[in-house]
């Protein structure tokens, strides 16, 4: 049973050819791990070396002020330069580089090739832009035909999805938004169920191993940053005079805080911003760290494979039933984070707006 | 460090794509779905203080109702009991009058029967007076034929008539 599964795995976690060819010898645990939660030019299914199926995806870059556009399978996992470029590699991985000369062809391991600049304006879809896509497509298909049901079959009992989401939202409703916002809530109402919606699902299909899963955009700092900065300009453009005057005078705080140092001022100003930056830490820590765990156990059957086939398999046996545990807590994390994230963005905005309660809950 | 450098290529994606999500489902999906829920529940609580009003207004009308039935039963109890009263007044009435008629008529029979008895006694009386008269006549025929006993008598009859 251990085996069969064990093989599957395998399959689905295949040892990366880029962390192999690294180093020469063998597999490399760290490289593999960093590989499998950053961002990738393509999504990488199956398979290991030139034998790896890879669905290509296109680089889109403006270099020069001209556009480039090319398959991403022009790199041939970064053995392979295409027109002068090339994937990054020490400091400058996971970006695209411009070699001095204008080569297509194969990069030699471990040769010299000067790099003129990197590419700024980068807007490849990338594995995690695609997984984006993918998500969106998906939350606005299941949102709309639910909406659908709504207009279709008014005060009805609800139905298939319309019965899957509604009891989400409704606890949102009634336990996040409208306790943080008040008369608020109508307002950003749409935000935070986007968000919510958003964060759960990426964070789902994440755990997928495969395609269309297996994207971990929600353990990608762009993407918690971006929504953190959704939420500290939604926080700060509707913000009333209370909450400034709650930043800039706090009231209840000894005068000498306030002058001649203002100390208290100058934390309150800084928690403006930490607050949305802790936001996006959050997120991102929890599910990549979920995600290196997980790998971690997948690792530890090829390390110990290494030593001896026997070894290997033996450890599986751990190796999955420690998997199996740590997706059911990602799962319950999954729910959680998209949970915190949304009631933690509610209760901000609650309080920029000087809803008592919201306020009321953070002291 | 790649893990934690954020990629220009993301951000921009996630800003145009989360933004359009966000119009698209601000705008046909969220009024829709939360509006829905909002009208389904109120529906469900107005049906809900609709079957209060009525189950209360059921329990009026069962009360009335049962009033009604018991005020109807004392009513019916009452016109019984009246009727019984006057059947029985009646009953002694007409007993009271049939005595009384029979009474009468046994009066009214006894008047006849006495005075037919005393017809029929007059008339006996003037029978018997009349064929005494002529027996009388016959007899005072054949004694008058001469004065003296004719004298004798008178003289008689004149004494009998003195004692009555």
């Amino acid at each position: 049973m251990s085996i069969a599964v064990m093989a599957v795995l395998c399959f689905f976690f295949p040892i990366s050819g880029q962390a192999a060819d690294a180093s020469g010898d063998g597999f490399q645990a760290g490289p593999f791990i960093i590989d499998h939660v950053t961002d990738s030019y393509g999504w990488h299914i199956c398979g290991e070396g030139d034998k790896s199926v890879t669905i290509p995806l296109p680089v889109i870059l403006v270099d020069g002020g001209r556009p480039v556009v090319f398959m991403s399978s022009k790199f041939h996992h970064g053995h392979a330069a295409y027109k002068g470029y090339a994937l990054g590699w020490g400091d400058q991985k996971g970006s695209i580089v411009k070699l001095t000369d204008d080569y297509t062809g194969p990069l030699e391991e471990g040769g010299e090739y000067a790099v003129d600049h990197v590419c700024k304006f980068n807007v490849s879809i990338t594995k995690n832009v695609c997984a984006l896509f993918i998500s969106l497509i998906l939350i606005a298909w299941i949102f709309l035909s639910v909406a659908k049901q709504y207009k279709q079959r008014p005060d009805q009992a609800p139905r298939g999805m319309q019965a899957l989401v509604e009891p989400v939202i409704v606890f949102l409703q009634d336990e996040v938004i409208n306790p943080s916002l008040g008369k608020h809530a109508d307002k950003y109402a749409p935000y935070l169920l986007t968000l919510f919606f958003f964060i759960l699902l990426n964070n789902l299909m994440g755990l997928i191993p495969i395609f269309p899963g297996g994207a971990n955009l929600t353990g990608n700092i762009a993407v918690t940053g971006i929504l953190a900065l959704i939420t500290f300009f939604i926080t700060t453009f509707s913000a009333g005079k209370e909450y400034w005057v709650d930043i800039f005078n706090t009231p209840g705080v000894p005068w000498w805080l306030k002058l001649p140092a203002p100390i208290m001022p100058f934390v309150e100003l800084i928690g403006i911003f930490t607050k949305p930056f802790v936001l996006m830490v959050r997120l991102f820590a929890n599910i990549t760290a979920g995600h290196i765990i997980v790998l971690g156990f997948i690792s530890l059957i090829f390390i110990f494979g290494q030593m001896a086939p026997a070894l290997g398999y033996g450890v599986s046996v751990v190796s999955i039933f420690f998997y199996i545990f740590m997706g059911c807590l990602e799962l319950l994390v999954a729910f959680i984070q998209a949970f915190v994230f949304t009631l933690l963005s509610a209760i901000y905005i609650g309080m920029a707006c000087g809803h008592e309660e919201s306020t009321e809950l953070v002291k | 460090m790649e893990l934690i450098k954020p990629s220009f290529g993301l951000i921009f994606w996630m800003l145009i794509g989360f933004g359009i999500l966000f119009f698209i489902l601000a705008k046909f999906a969220w009024p829709v779905i939360t509006g829905g829920i909002a009208s389904r529940n109120k529906k469900i609580q107005d049906q809900l203080d609709e079957a209060e009003r009525v189950h209360t207004e059921l329990e009026n009308i069962n009360q009335k109702y049962q009033a009604m039935l018991a005020e109807a039963k004392s009513e019916r109890d009452a016109i019984l009991n009246e009727a019984r009263v006057v059947t029985e007044k009646m009953k002694e009435e007409a007993l009271l009058k049939a005595e009384q008629q029979s009474q009468a008529i046994i009066e009214d029979a006894k008047k006849a029967i006495n005075y037919e008895k005393l017809k029929a006694i007059t008339d006996v009386k003037n029978e018997i007076a009349n064929l005494s008269i002529e027996i009388a006549e016959k007899v005072i025929g054949e004694e008058l034929k001469d004065e003296a006993r004719q004298k004798q008598l008178i003289e008689k009859w004149v004494k009998d008539c003195n004692l009555n």
